[in-house]
């Protein structure tokens, strides 16, 4: 992780970024993370924490066994949610923000296979699986992540927490509507909030947002000036703009 | 004799036509389509039951008639516009959805609002409660025959709207929330109006006791109607109000350790033991009761000061991953935000919504029961759409 | 010996058979139509509006009493919509039969003591089984349209009608056994004449038939299918029930015939509990304003009536509804042989009394 100093521009504030932390925030959440490496072996690759949170990354393979330890043994009963997320960069539209599927990329993204720079508690693969846990008895939660999967021969798959939690059913079926995860052992992906006929992963980096297709942002483009005024320029950019 | 072609294949018939009246009695029942046009779903849900006379065998609830996209439309823009957009997610209580989010964007960039700040934002929230739940407790009854609350709700609600209109600008979409702080300071003569408000609400609070909680065929038709159990509340998620009335004691508000004035009141939480519609109806009565006694703390015990951190005129959030989450009027709601470092918006933010999770259990609770039972525990749920479907 | 044929009153007309009969006719439908027109007015408009701190209609002429007129001229120009599948007699001819079976109720209702259309023997019989052919219409409607909705509202209603029968009839027993007669003239005169502990003169049976007043106004709401007992057409679960396919005039003609019902039930209860047309100052002599006397009767009856409404109207605007089955187990568990008990306890009573 590279640290990043932002220059401020009016005021002499300096918001640096958080170191990492080693220590876990409450004794409670060193606790499952222990017993959580106790009963799953290697199957943890690794483990984070920051001033208030923990996550624990495990190997595909113990997954379910994870979510199991959690409801189980750690008191992890409630279910907050299940979702995926797309380690890939949003391509960049360039200048005129138009999102063309048959251009070719103008350079290298940075990113690809073996290069996607993730987030807490690392990652090797595009798609990630990722859910959060909670004890309501002891209020503490763990967000719990696994690779998923390039994408690339074959969807991204995850076991199923169905078995474990049933209110994982609507969450994973729209995980894999939005990402094309599939999750193994779920009753019935379906389509939750898309219609039946929708082709495609929305939430996916590479899925275009059709909103920036018709109209670039940020959207200025069709204003007419007042009378005597010169008309706005086509880029419609406004003042030092950024993204 | 001989028995022709035409016999055999009649009598081949008849025995299928036998098999299939078999048949089709098992598998009888009556498709019945609830909504996405009907008067007792708060929006355009759509609930697919199969009915076996007057019960249900099974249902399913299809939403996503109004998912407008947050989580795609959050990656492309940056933190104070993604508040506007995330007001109209649950937009009863707009207020309380902006909050979360703020907090989160504060933690990656190690911001804390000033205590005049903290202090106003959860007065804010416990008024967008007292909007959301007020018109719950009127809609529950029209849900269930009994026309007159309802008005009643939406007279008194009025008061609580036109005080969060004088702060912020807005009634229903307030997008007042910034990184460190509120736009602006509360107005001059807000703090008195609020006090006379929340007498009003809690004679509000008062009629609906004995408008409905008294009223003998209203503790009939909701007493002993879908029963949530607790430990199947937290498989699915449920949360708020709803889970607080299946016996589960959690409110964040007093559970979750976060910059807001609520550890500087003294207030109860309100939980019920028989996870029923009743009860998902009292618990919500006593906590809007509950919340004008916050309120009238928090406005006694305003502190001075300003009313925004110092921050950056351009926000850029460092590197990071955070999730909060409030006790929102509907719920648990949470934002997962992924932060890049790089100037913009989020790279990813998950909307963990109470409302999604709270429907996800109709299938499961539906089963076995009468028609009009469906609709008050669909009431008595108690969801709204954007929340579901964002 | 039996009128000539050419000589029948009414209303002090004589005439031919034929033409006093329209008269009567004439005068039963405005008054119906009058009677539901001042019921939706009084008590839906306004009095819903103003329990529920608003003003309700205010713009169609003063205070929004030309309302009505305006709905009903918006009803008759509609488009005149048959569901496809609908059967189509069927589905025309409901409305007919349930605003045939609520007219007829007005035929037997007394106004003055000649002011009646038709002085049966077997008034509060006949007016009782007239009315149990709105559940036909009912029936016709629901399964006519075709639609699902419908068909639940038209069997629930159905069944709701039935169930609500017997203690609409049982409360109206121990009136009769009052009275000592089916005839609603006797009925009034035998509350005009009635002393309660040697104390007369003010013509109520709702004294010492209070049980069966209850019974009657319960049941009574359950026959007008109005909240609590309005499972048929719960709004907010199956839209209408049986009346979601009917638009334009067929749902007028619905619409009227609710609340014409509920007028000429709350005539049947003025006329059995609370003494009808007759007034404490009835007897006295009149002389020369005898006419007068009898629009004073006609004024007392309506005032009556509309006190039994606002009952009813009240008791709409307030509670929940029932649900299907808690509406059957009341009737039947409850109800009923409450009734019967007070039955039991007029009969007691009256031999008690006489003898």
């Amino acid at each position: 992780m590279s640290p990043e100093a932002e220059s401020p521009e009016a005021t002499d504030v300096v918001v640096a970024e958080p170191e990492a932390e080693t220590s876990p925030p409450t004794e409670r959440h060193g606790q499952m993370v222990a017993a959580l490496r106790d009963a799953l072996g290697d199957g943890v690759i690794e483990h984070a924490y920051s001033a208030v949170d923990a996550w624990v990354r495990v190997r595909p393979d113990a997954w379910f066994e994870a979510g199991r330890v959690c409801k189980e043994r750690l008191g992890l009963s409630y279910l907050c949610f299940v979702s995926g997320i797309d380690w890939k960069q949003a391509p960049d539209l360039g200048a005129t923000k138009r999102w063309d599927p048959d251009a070719e990329p103008t350079e290298d993204p940075g990113d690809g296979p073996g290069r996607w720079t993730t987030g807490v508690g690392g990652g090797e693969t595009r798609f990630q699986v990722f859910a959060r846990l909670y004890d309501v008895t002891r209020h503490v939660g763990l967000t719990l992540k696994v690779d998923a999967g390039d994408g690339l021969d074959g969807a991204p798959k995850a076991a199923s927490w169905v078995p474990l939690f049933r209110g994982a059913d609507w969450h994973e079926r729209e995980a894999w509507e939005m990402y094309g995860l599939e999750f193994d052992g779920h009753p019935g992906l379906r389509h939750l909030y898309l219609p039946g006929e929708f082709e495609g992963f929305p939430l996916r980096k590479d899925f275009p947002l059709l909103a920036r297709e018709v109209k670039p942002w940020p959207g200025l483009v069709n204003v007419e000036g007042l009378p005597g005024e010169d008309e706005p320029t086509e880029s419609g950019e406004a003042d030092g703009a950024d993204a | 004799m001989t028995v022709t072609d035409y016999q055999k294949t009649a009598y081949v018939a008849s025995q299928a036509a036998d098999a299939r009246i078999s048949f089709d009695i098992e598998a009888e029942g009556m498709t019945l389509n609830i909504g996405p046009q009907h008067p007792a779903t708060h929006g355009t849900l759509r609930i697919i039951v199969r009915l076996d006379g007057e019960q249900v065998i099974w249902a399913d609830p299809v939403p996503g008639y109004m998912h407008r996209g947050y989580e795609k439309l959050c990656e492309v823009r940056d933190y104070a516009q993604v508040t506007t957009l995330i007001n109209r997610i649950d937009w009863l209580g707009s207020f309380a959805n902006e909050v979360p989010f703020i907090l989160a964007a504060e933690q990656l960039m190690g911001i804390e609002a000033p205590p005049r700040a903290q202090y106003i934002r959860t007065i804010l929230f416990e008024m967008a409660r007292i909007a959301n739940i007020s018109l719950f407790l009127g809609d529950m009854g029209v849900q269930l025959g009994a026309l007159t609350p309802v008005f009643f709700a939406f007279r008194d609600r009025e008061h609580v709207l036109n005080l969060i209109e004088s702060a912020t600008g807005g009634r229903f979409h307030p997008n007042f929330d910034r990184i460190g702080g509120l736009k602006d300071d509360l107005p001059k003569g807000w703090i008195d109006e609020c006090k006379q408000a929340m007498r009003r609400i809690r004679s509000f609070c008062d009629e609906m006791d004995d408008l409905l909680v008294g009223n003998a065929v209203f503790q009939q038709r909701t007493r002993g109607i879908g029963v949530i159990p607790r430990d199947i509340a937290l498989e699915y998620g449920v949360s708020g109000p709803n889970a607080r009335a299946s016996g589960i004691d959690w409110d964040l508000r007093r559970d979750e350790d976060l910059p807001l004035a609520w550890k500087h009141c003294d207030w109860k939480v309100w939980t019920h033991p028989d996870g029923d519609s009743f009860a998902r109806y009292w618990v919500r009565l006593q906590e809007t009761r509950e919340a004008t006694r916050i309120i009238e703390q928090l406005c006694d015990g305003l502190p001075a000061g300003p009313i925004r951190a110092k921050v950056p005129a351009r926000i850029r959030v460092p590197r990071g991953e955070v999730f909060v989450h409030t006790e929102n009027p509907l719920g648990e709601m949470g934002y997962y935000v992924v932060s890049d470092g790089s100037p913009g918006g989020p790279f990813r933010c998950k909307i963990r919504t109470p409302s999604f999770s709270n429907i996800s259990i109709v299938p499961w609770l539906l089963q076995g029961v009468y028609v009009p039972d469906v609709i008050t525990i669909l009431a008595s749920l108690y969801f709204i759409l954007g929340d579901i479907d964002r | 010996m039996t009128l000539p044929l050419a000589a029948h009153t009414f209303l002090g007309i004589r005439g031919a058979y034929w033409n006093v009969t329209a008269l009567k006719v004439a005068a039963v439908l405005g008054i119906a139509l009058g009677g539901a027109g001042a019921f939706v007015y009084l008590f839906l408009f306004k009095m819903m509006s103003h329990m529920q701190s608003r003003l309700g209609p205010m713009e169609a002429g003063p205070h929004g009493s030309m309302q009505l007129m305006a709905e009903v001229l918006k009803f008759l120009q509609k488009e005149d919509v048959f569901p496809e599948r609908a059967d189509r007699w069927v589905f025309a001819a409901a409305p007919a039969v349930v605003l045939m079976s609520t007219f007829m109720i007005y035929v037997v209702i007394p106004a003055g003591p000649r002011l009646v259309v038709a002085n049966l023997d077997t008034g509060i019989l006949f007016a009782l089984a007239v009315s149990s052919l709105s559940v036909i219409g009912v029936l016709m409607a629901g399964w006519s349209s075709a639609n699902k909705y419908s068909l639940i509202g038209g069997l629930r209603a159905a069944g709701q009608l039935i169930a609500y029968e017997l203690p609409l009839v049982l409360a109206v027993v121990g009136v009769v056994m009052q009275a000592g007669s089916l005839s609603l003239q006797r009925i009034v005169y035998s509350q005009a004449h009635f002393k309660l502990f040697g104390v007369g003169g003010f013509g109520l049976f709702a004294i010492p038939q209070f049980v069966g007043l209850f019974l009657f106004l319960v049941a009574a709401q359950a026959e007008l299918g109005q909240t609590p007992f309005d499972m048929p057409v719960a709004e907010s679960e199956v839209v209408t029930g049986y009346m979601t396919e009917y638009t334009g005039l067929r749902f007028l003609i619905f619409f009227i015939g609710e609340f014409a019902t509920g007028f000429a039930l709350a005539g049947i209860g003025a006329t059995l509990f609370l003494g009808g047309w007759y007034f404490p100052g009835y007897g006295l002599h009149w002389g020369n304003l005898a006419w007068a006397r009898e629009l004073v009767g006609l004024g007392v009856l309506v005032a009556k009536v509309m006190v039994i409404a606002f009952l009813i109207f009240w008791v709409r605007f307030t509670f929940p509804r029932f649900r299907e089955d808690q509406l059957q187990a009341f009737a039947w568990k409850y109800l009923i042989p409450l009734s019967l008990v007070n039955i039991l306890v007029t009969g007691v009573a009256k031999v008690a009394v006489h003898a």
